[in-house]
């Protein structure tokens, strides 16, 4: 078929480019700005060339950030993925309870942020929270505000109550796609349940499992209001996660130079995890298929 | 391997069912003989999906009992009635290669790894895979894929039966020959007992050695494929096998001849009076249009079937069909229609009246 050419049409284009620019390519490029400059205010520029970058790349500050953040990435998805798919295979397929369910797992995703680290603020706290109240009465000695662990885990477990549903909802539609007759079939091979599931419910799963992952990881690594209002970074710097780190590097100590390369850098390692994850997933699809 | 007994069973999918019209399958007594091969036939929707899905014990009856040999299994999960099913529509592991496909069922039942290796040779050879044994299943073409389901049923050599639900509706109509004919061959050299859904009355006839009709949740019929043809038991039997079906008319029977319209119609046997709606039944092979003996008839349209021609006539305001053998000429003068005496079969209410010979 002959297909008319008219490269005017381009200019179609144009109102959704002018849109990226003021919405992300230009504040971007202030960020790149000060990333290669130095400053002492007055708007007056001094080029620095990779010197942030260096500086960073060489601080035991960051290093410290970025493992705590790749570990706090790797617990909640260990927990988050598993625990999801569980809840996905156990909820009931049809009928007033499935709806029940349906809703009450949305409750959490719907929460705003700094509310869900409110919640948990006050539900941990010894002295009035029924969380903390409880442990402590129990003669447990937790206290989020003091001790790492204890904060650690508070966290955790927050991140795990505030997206679990996420996961639990995405393989839950995705098992609802799969026709009756393939459970019927693997019961007519007496196929065992870790069968039906290794070999029925996770390679329909796949797809929407891919995207789940996808979602919690890059959410997890850039997660920055619950734990900044549960305990502000602390104790210490024991929960202090990049984002917290960039924030007080560029709002608290005003460090613009370094914050504004800490930030490329940030997005940068956010978008080559994803782009890897994602092409590694696609390629082991495409191998199946063959 | 084992007879099926179906004793006092039927089925509803609502909770409490009211009426009777609320059964799918209304109560029935049924028994499959062991190594039989049964065909199960009937029009969409009259329970024969269900009547096979209890027999694998994917649905549980509404009531009633299922038995292999003695054993009661009505409560037992289909994994433990070791039953193959082939479905209409194909269902194959997508991440498993073919070979692994029909090696499944026989790794659930823990075989020992040389017999499934062997055994997957043969079913593969059996329904023509072999050169894509190590291929994944995903690609494939949807009869491709069917194929691997009718294997998946065939692979395993000690169930009590296979059953299969429309299985060739996806395969195109070479192969459906082909395989039906492998299904026959199967069933030949190991005596499985074997169930086959369809509402393809050639399919059923070709493959079953004893047909079982069903219509609207009751077994109407049991029986072979040459009884079918001659002794419909039931108006539905008559008019479903066949091709033009039977010729249903409305009529009076009065002992040994039926009246329709003022018209008389000799029967061969002597009837009882009948109560309820009163018909005869006779089939197109066995009628013929005549130049003045029998009932007026007013001929509407005739049909090239390319064997024989097929006359559509009007008598006494139902339409009939005649089967005109090749090379007999059809003309204006055919204005009356004759029955064969001993073809005759008499109808109340839909079902066949035994008359007392004559």
């Amino acid at each position: 078929m002959d297909k008319t050419q008219n490269n005017r049409a381009w200019f179609l284009v144009l109102p959704v480019l002018v849109l990226v620019a003021f919405s992300a390519v230009i504040p971007l490029m202030t960020v790149v700005n000060y990333a290669f400059n130095d400053t002492f205010g007055q708007n007056q520029f001094f080029w620095n060339g990779l010197g942030w970058f260096e500086d960073l790349l060489a601080s035991d500050r960051m290093h410290e950030a970025l493992g705590r953040q790749v570990l706090f990435s790797g617990i909640i998805l260990a927990i988050e993925v598993p625990l999801g798919i569980y809840i996905a295979l156990n909820m009931p397929k049809s009928g007033f309870w499935s709806s029940f369910c349906l809703v009450l797992m949305a409750l959490p995703l719907l929460i705003p942020f700094n509310v869900v680290g409110t919640i948990w603020q006050i539900f941990g706290r010894v002295d009035i929270g029924l969380l903390g109240h409880t442990l402590a009465a129990m003669g447990i000695d937790y206290n989020y505000t003091n001790d790492p662990l204890d904060a650690w885990l508070t966290i955790i477990v927050m991140d795990v109550w505030h997206w679990t549903s996420l996961v639990a909802l995405l393989c839950y539609a995705g098992l609802q796609s799969i026709p009756q007759a393939y459970y019927q079939a693997a019961r007519i091979d007496q196929a065992s349940r870790w069968s039906t599931f290794r070999y029925i419910e996770l390679p329909k799963m796949a797809g929407v499992l891919l995207i789940a992952v996808l979602l919690r990881f890059m959410d997890s690594f850039m997660i920055y209001t619950e734990p900044f209002v549960l305990t502000g970074g602390g104790p210490g710097n024991s929960t202090t996660f990049l984002s917290i780190d960039l924030v007080k590097m560029a709002v608290g100590q005003f460090d613009l130079g370094p914050a504004a390369a800490f930030s490329l850098m940030y997005f940068l390692v956010i978008l080559l995890v994803s782009w890897v994850f994602y092409t590694v997933m696609t390629t082991l699809d495409k191998q199946e298929t063959k | 391997m084992a007879r099926i007994t179906l004793s006092n069973l039927a089925h509803s999918y609502f909770r409490s069912p009211k009426s009777e019209a609320d059964f799918a399958l209304k109560e029935m007594d049924h028994v499959w003989d062991d190594g039989g091969a049964y065909a199960l036939l009937g029009a969409s929707g009259c329970g024969k999906t269900t009547l096979l899905n209890i027999i694998s014990g994917l649905v549980h009856p509404s009531q009633g009992r299922v038995l292999f040999g003695d054993r009661d299994v009505t409560n037992a999960p289909t994994a433990e009635r070791n039953i193959a099913q082939v479905f209409q529509f194909p269902v194959v592991y997508d991440t498993m290669t073919v070979r692994e496909n029909l090696a499944f069922p026989l790794k659930n039942r823990g075989m020992d790894p040389a017999y499934i290796q062997s055994r997957v040779a043969q079913i593969a050879a059996m329904i023509g895979m072999e050169a894509t044994l190590d291929r994944k299943a995903r690609g494939l073409t949807a009869d491709a894929k069917q194929k691997i389901s009718l294997g998946r049923g065939m692979v395993r050599e000690d169930v009590n039966a296979i059953l299969f639900d429309e299985p060739l509706t996806v395969i195109d109509p070479h192969m459906k020959w082909e395989l039906r004919t492998q299904l026959k061959l199967l069933h030949r050299e190991f005596g499985h007992t074997m169930i086959y859904v369809t509402h393809d009355q050639t399919e059923a006839l070709t493959f079953a050695d004893k047909v079982v009709v069903l219509h609207d949740g009751r077994v109407v019929q049991m029986g072979t494929p040459e009884e079918l043809f001659e002794t419909p038991e039931h108006t539905f039997v008559g008019y479903f096998i066949g091709s033009p079906g039977m010729n249903l008319l409305d009529a009076e029977i009065h002992g040994d001849h039926a009246t329709i319209a003022g018209g008389t119609v000799p029967l061969a046997a002597t009837y009882a009076p009948q109560k309820g709606r009163t018909q005869i039944g006779v089939r197109p092979e066995y009628t013929e249009m005549t130049t003045g003996i029998g009932l007026p008839a007013r001929i509407l349209r005739i049909e090239d079937v390319g064997r024989h021609r097929i006359i559509r006539a009007e008598v006494a305001g139902s339409q009939i069909s005649v089967i005109v053998p090749e090379g007999q000429p059809v003309g204006a003068d055919l204005t009356h229609v004759r029955f064969d005496p001993a073809r005759v079969n008499v109808y109340a209410d839909d079902w066949r009246v035994k008359g007392a010979s004559a």
